[in-house]
């Protein structure tokens, strides 16, 4: 699966070019994924939307989510990095930092 | 066990267990696949006491409140027992509340000391009203080397190797104050005393016992009341091991399970279902022979099991299911909201117990449980041993208001006595709660009287708590209801809120308005949420002091409106 630029931990460790992944591509690549996941039309969900509402998802299912995120980011985040987060936007901002 | 009538205190019991059982281990930290903690008895205590001196040392006087806010981890039970060995009360609060409301309960619980975790400190930190913070010592586990600590004390640091003084305490004064509801509206600081929680100790292990070597896994926080309860205080005077896992994550705990050799479990009704998800999905997933020898299994186990369980001749009969389950867990135990029956039937019919219980914070956790003899998925259980329960007003039906008394009911909420008289009423702790008692014993639960909702993660929801984050819309007024208040349901599953509001005269609803609702509701925490709007064209019916009057309210909305007139947001 290619849906952007690898993610900047993943070029460190093979010590290749450094790419900036901004946070529009890491937010473009978590609705990639999120619409993968929960089996969804990508162009049906926008930054903005609440993945609660917009994929009909319990909190489980958030933390499933980002399971597959953290997969895709190489990165850890505790479960409670996704306290009181609900939109992609905010979810990509969370992300970001830890890049 | 220990001979809990011995002791007067949660202090004095668990210095005790910790005497006792010195080698046996009490605590296991996982976090994903790594294990961060195992500590035996005695290590426990060599972790606790220097940090009671230290808080001795700091001016720790008896009967100091102090806050615990903290996810679900081994200092929660550290800094827990170092409260209790000096005579403290106190206050677990929920991590996953927002720091403006952890700061208001702060206040509200006149907290002298607080523990708590660096990244939730840091978030307090920056919450508008901080600077209001009263709390005297600030320990802060966790906190990267360096870190601004915004004049807080390093937990791993905060110790001292001198004997602490143990503080006594008597049965009656206060162990810990736990807040039920109410941010927006007022606080519910449900006072429970040693005496409730001892008690409530033997109740319980009377029917779930523990023992040396039975593991307990935690995934709940441990400021949830059935955490407390069943992850550590029940545990420990038995000289058993909470295994803690410091996430939610499925994958993780199915793997705890096998890892930890799990006897026993809490969870809340949205992890058993997804659990009951996850393990249909592996059904489906058989090719046809094998499903088909599963079913027939399923089928023998359950006419087998039908008067009573017969735990060895399941895990037998369904010995890959129980092994996925780690071949050694006894019961899981759900709480915290309504269980649906066909999913307590799913698990029953593999030899899996789930003990469904039925309680509240104020009741000192657990009223009812099923002991499974006979196994009923239709109910919530029998009282535990030592708690009375009546209807009050039963209807045709038998069907009226759950009351209940017993020595494990809260002693008062904190600071409000007129809210106390209205839920002790000669010394029957009204619950709010709409259930029948059958001939057998069992409670069933049909509703609620009370303006609320609970959520499938166990979550209390008042609607005057959401209320604030609405405040500033453009309209005359509004409110908030539990939409089962409005209409009521004989249901326990699926509960909503719904937004009430009275538009200016002459307003028309326009999409900026509706967007106004919509950013508001995004503000709260998702479980929070309202479900939909209702608008209304007529004055709130008002008390003198300007209060609406909701009773009153919510009459003439139902003589108007049934529910498809809400609007789904």
């Amino acid at each position: 699966m290619n849906i952007g630029p690898p993610p900047i931990k993943e070029c460190r460790s093979y010590g290749k070019i450094e790419i900036m992944s901004t946070l529009q591509t890491t937010t473009e690549q978590i609705l990639q994924l999120a619409a993968e996941h929960f089996k969804v039309p990508r162009e049906g969900l926008t930054a903005d939307d609440d993945f609660f509402k917009k994929l009909a998802i319990n909190s489980l299912q958030a933390l499933d989510l980002l399971t597959r995120l953290e997969q895709h980011f190489h990165i850890e985040l505790p479960d409670y990095e996704l306290q009181g987060v609900s939109d992609f936007r905010t979810l990509a901002e969370r992300i970001q930092s830890r890049l | 066990m220990l001979d809990l009538r011995q002791y007067n205190s949660l202090g004095e019991a668990l210095r005790a267990a910790l005497e006792r059982w010195p080698d046996e281990i009490c605590l296991i930290e996982a976090d994903r696949d790594r294990e961060n903690t195992r500590m035996t008895y005695r290590e426990f205590q060599h972790a606790a006491l220097p940090l009671a001196r230290a808080l001795q040392d700091a001016g720790f006087r008896d009967g100091a409140r102090a806050a615990i806010i903290m996810t679900n981890q081994s200092k929660w039970l550290i800094s827990a027992y170092a409260i209790f060995f000096c005579g403290g009360v106190l206050v677990p609060l929920d991590y996953k509340s927002t720091p403006a409301e952890q700061l208001q309960l702060l206040a509200h619980s006149s907290a002298e000391f607080l523990v708590v975790e660096y990244h939730l400190w840091r978030a307090l930190a920056q919450a508008e009203g901080f600077k209001n913070l009263a709390v005297r010592v600030v320990l802060v586990s966790e906190a990267p080397a360096g870190a601004d600590l915004t004049g807080a004390k390093r937990w791993e640091e905060f110790r001292d190797r001198r004997e602490p003084a143990f503080v006594p305490r008597s049965r009656k004064d206060a162990a810990c104050i736990v807040y039920s509801s109410g941010t927006g509206g007022r606080p519910k600081g449900c006072v429970l005393t040693h005496e409730n929680y001892l008690e409530q100790s033997v109740a319980l292990t009377s029917l779930y016992p523990f023992w040396p070597g039975v593991r307990y896994l935690s995934i709940l926080p441990t400021n949830h009341a059935i955490d407390f309860m069943v992850g550590f205080i029940g545990p420990f005077i038995c000289g058993a091991a909470v295994v803690h896992l410091r996430t939610l994550r499925p994958e993780y705990i199915r793997d705890a399970f096998t890892r930890y050799k799990i006897t026993y479990m809490s969870l809340v009704p949205l992890v058993l279902k997804n659990l009951e998800r996850s393990l249909r999905q592996r059904f489906d997933d058989l090719p046809k022979g094998r499903r088909r020898i599963l079913n027939a299994l399923i089928g023998v186990n359950r006419a087998l099991t039908r008067r009573r369980p017969k735990l060895p001749l399941s895990r037998a009969l369904l010995r890959q299911v129980h092994a996925a389950f780690g071949g050694e867990l006894r019961a899981l135990f759900v709480g915290g909201a309504f269980t649906e029956p066909a999913t307590l039937q799913f698990f029953y019919d593999l030899g899996i117990l789930v003990g469904n219980g039925y309680g509240c914070t104020e009741a000192g956790t657990v009223i009812t449980v099923n002991d499974f003899n006979p196994f009923r998925a239709d109910t919530v259980g029998k009282p535990l041993p030592g708690i009375e329960v009546k209807i009050l007003n039963p209807d045709a039906e038998g069907i009226g208001e759950v009351a209940v008394r017993s020595n494990t009911v809260m002693s008062h909420y904190l600071d409000e006595p007129e809210m106390t008289a209205e839920t002790i009423v000669d010394g029957w702790l009204l619950t709010g709660d709409l259930g029948r008692l059958d001939v057998t014993g069992h409670l069933q639960l049909f509703g609620r009287k009370k303006n609320m909702i609970v959520t499938e993660e166990g979550k209390n929801i008042y609607p005057e708590d959401v209320e604030t984050a609405f405040e500033g819309l453009s309209a005359k007024e509004f409110c908030v209801f539990a939409a089962n208040f409005l209409w009521p349901a004989r249901t326990m599953v699926g509960e909503q809120l719904v937004l009430v509001v009275h538009p200016e005269s002459g307003q028309t609803v326009t999409q900026e308005l509706i967007a106004q609702f919509t950013d508001r509701n995004r503000r709260l925490l998702n479980y929070k949420r309202v479900n939909g709007y209702l608008i209304w064209d007529r004055d709130f019916p008002l008390t003198a002091s300007l209060k609406i009057k909701r009773g009153e309210l919510a009459e003439q909305i139902r003589r108007s409106f049934d529910r498809s007139a809400v609007v789904a947001l």
